[in-house]
């Protein structure tokens, strides 16, 4: 197999940056021309939102419970378990919340996105689609992109919730902390930039999971071999982008609000 | 030898006389790699155009360039008269209102029941439910798969998935349709059906086309037989008669290597041709 030079594989990459910054344009575009799929839209939203809430109301409760059980354990040394629920809310709604359940979405859906569009690429549906005169963008591109967006954002709420409540579960059944205090410290630690940073990131992060889960199935190529290439460059690439822009996002909402 | 003549093309609009399909030293290559190299034909309103050549030779990539779906590096393409190159994609859509393609493998969605497959356009644009009904039974009255409605693609055969797609082609009734290769890969009894599909689409519709192949007993069956409205199947041309309107292209190497007649193919004295017809 012949090497590349490292001007083709620079060249390759720009291309690439190139094409996934069409395809999200037009994809965010297309919401404001017609036709419009809302149908369809409701169709992603069902699957990508509701498919998920197994899985993240899962995960949810889990992290919030075993956050407990560390912190607690940490806390004990300095005497100072009884802010066991601050820790838990704060860590959950600012990064864990969004972060986890991202995560979770990007492995469901983004490898789902690549593949379903994948093997429309490669069984040439793509193609027909625009012989019949549809524009795959509009028609499938935008309602997942929109779709993602929307629902990751109640799913973080719904993962933050759960991950306080399994958080609360660990701290009074297992180690018998009080409820009351739990949720008082809880509650009252929370801010609105921290209520701001936990849900400005599933929005970005929703984006990155249908962009990039839609751009590699838009660009399959080489039959199920290639499929499953794009399957999981998506879900790597989706999932390496979300923790690097949520240390920007974090670095960012840190600067502006000093918290 | 005799031939069989047609009644005039049924073309819409004031474009009936001028070709439909015209294609000007097109030329296309992937990563440096020529495919199609000036490139010139004409489809005339009416004709059946069958393009023939070994796998690889860029068959389905003329085809692609001929319905919009890839743009040429060089040369022009003119699809009724409109110069399709630099045309936005929001146009092509509504050009290609007017072409029906039928796909190698037929790429039928998935997801959708035939009914919904076949209807696709129809929905797209909108047309009144009564109608898409009337529309979608008649389609698959034509390659007679009327009682498949209600199916998902999976639950059919190769055979019975290409007739589905080129109802799909038809619905819409275009000028002209593009198979890319609709018997590839299907056993012979089936093959026969799907050719004997595309004859009668020619021979009581008279829409123009362009058939891409490497079958070359497909070819020749469209070029010596006429569908027989009575009997409901085709039957040879009387005294041995070859088709007016079906004439023949070869491709090789990227090259168009004969455009003619089904009398001046057999009878070429080309070296290529005379090894490639054996």
């Amino acid at each position: 197999m012949p090497i590349e030079s490292i001007e083709s594989i620079a060249k390759k990459g720009v291309v690439s940056v190139q094409d996934y910054a069409i395809l999200t344009g037009r994809a965010i575009a297309n919401i404001f021309q017609r036709p419009r799929y809302f149908s369809d839209l409701i169709v992603q939203a069902d699957s990508i939102g509701i498919g998920s809430v197994p899985i993240v109301l899962l995960t949810g409760f889990f992290t919030g419970g075993v956050l407990a059980l560390q912190s607690a354990s940490s806390l004990a040394q300095f005497g100072a378990t009884a802010i066991t629920g601050e820790l838990v809310s704060l860590s959950m709604i600012k990064e864990l919340g969004p972060v986890l359940t991202s995560l979770m979405v990007s492995g469901r859906n983004a490898s789902g996105m690549a593949s379903e569009l994948g093997s429309m690429m490669v069984t040439e549906q793509i193609d027909a689609m625009r012989a019949l005169g549809t524009d795959p963008l509009k028609k499938l591109v935008t309602p997942r992109l929109y779709a993602t967006v929307i629902m990751l954002f109640f799913l973080t709420i719904l993962s933050d919730s759960v991950g306080t409540l399994g958080g609360a579960v660990i701290s009074i059944f297992m180690l018998g902390q009080d409820g009351s205090q739990y949720f008082h410290t809880a509650y009252q630690t929370l801010q609105y930039p921290d209520i701001l940073q936990g849900l400005v990131k599933p929005i970005v992060f929703g984006f990155i999971i249908a962009s990039v889960g839609c751009y590699y199935g838009m660009n399959t190529r080489g039959g199920t071999q290639g499929v499953g290439r794009s399957t999981t460059q998506a879900v790597v690439v989706s999932s390496v982008l979300i923790i690097a822009i949520d240390l920007v996002i974090s670095q960012f909402m840190i600067g502006v609000f000093g918290r | 030898m005799v031939t069989a003549t047609h009644p005039a093309a049924t073309t819409t609009g004031d474009d009936s006389a001028q070709p439909v399909l015209i294609f000007d030293n097109v030329s296309i290559g992937f990563e440096g790699k020529k495919v199609l190299e000036d490139i010139s034909l004409t489809v005339a309103p009416g004709d059946t155009r069958i393009l023939l050549g070994p796998a690889g030779s860029g068959k389905s990539v003329l085809l692609k360039l001929a319905n919009g779906l890839m743009r040429p590096d060089s040369g022009t393409i003119t699809v009724f008269g409109e110069e399709i190159n630099n045309m936005p994609e929001e146009q092509l859509f509504k050009l290609r209102g007017r072409i029906g393609m039928v796909f190698q493998e037929g790429a039928l969605f998935d997801s959708l029941t035939v009914r919904d497959n076949v209807a696709y356009r129809l929905m797209e644009q909108k047309v009144p439910e009564a109608e898409v009904t009337q529309r979608v039974t008649e389609a698959l009255r034509f390659v007679e798969l009327e009682q498949t409605l209600e199916k998902f693609p999976s639950q059919l055969s190769g055979g019975m998935r290409r007739r589905v797609a080129i109802a799909r082609a038809i619905v819409n009734r275009p000028d002209l349709i593009l198979y890319d290769s609709p018997t590839g890969g299907l056993d012979p009894i089936t093959s026969t059906t799907i050719v004997e599909l595309v004859m009668k689409q020619r021979d009581v519709y008279h829409t123009s086309s362009l058939l891409v192949t490497h079958r070359l007993q497909d070819a020749f069956a469209l070029a010596t037989h006429t569908f027989d409205r009575e009997k409901n199947h085709m039957v040879p041309i009387a005294n041995g008669g070859l088709d007016s309107k079906t004439n023949f292209l070869v491709l090789h190497d990227g090259h168009i290597v004969f455009d003619g007649s089904t009398r001046d193919l057999v009878h070429s004295d080309d070296p290529f041709l005379k090894e490639y017809l054996s």
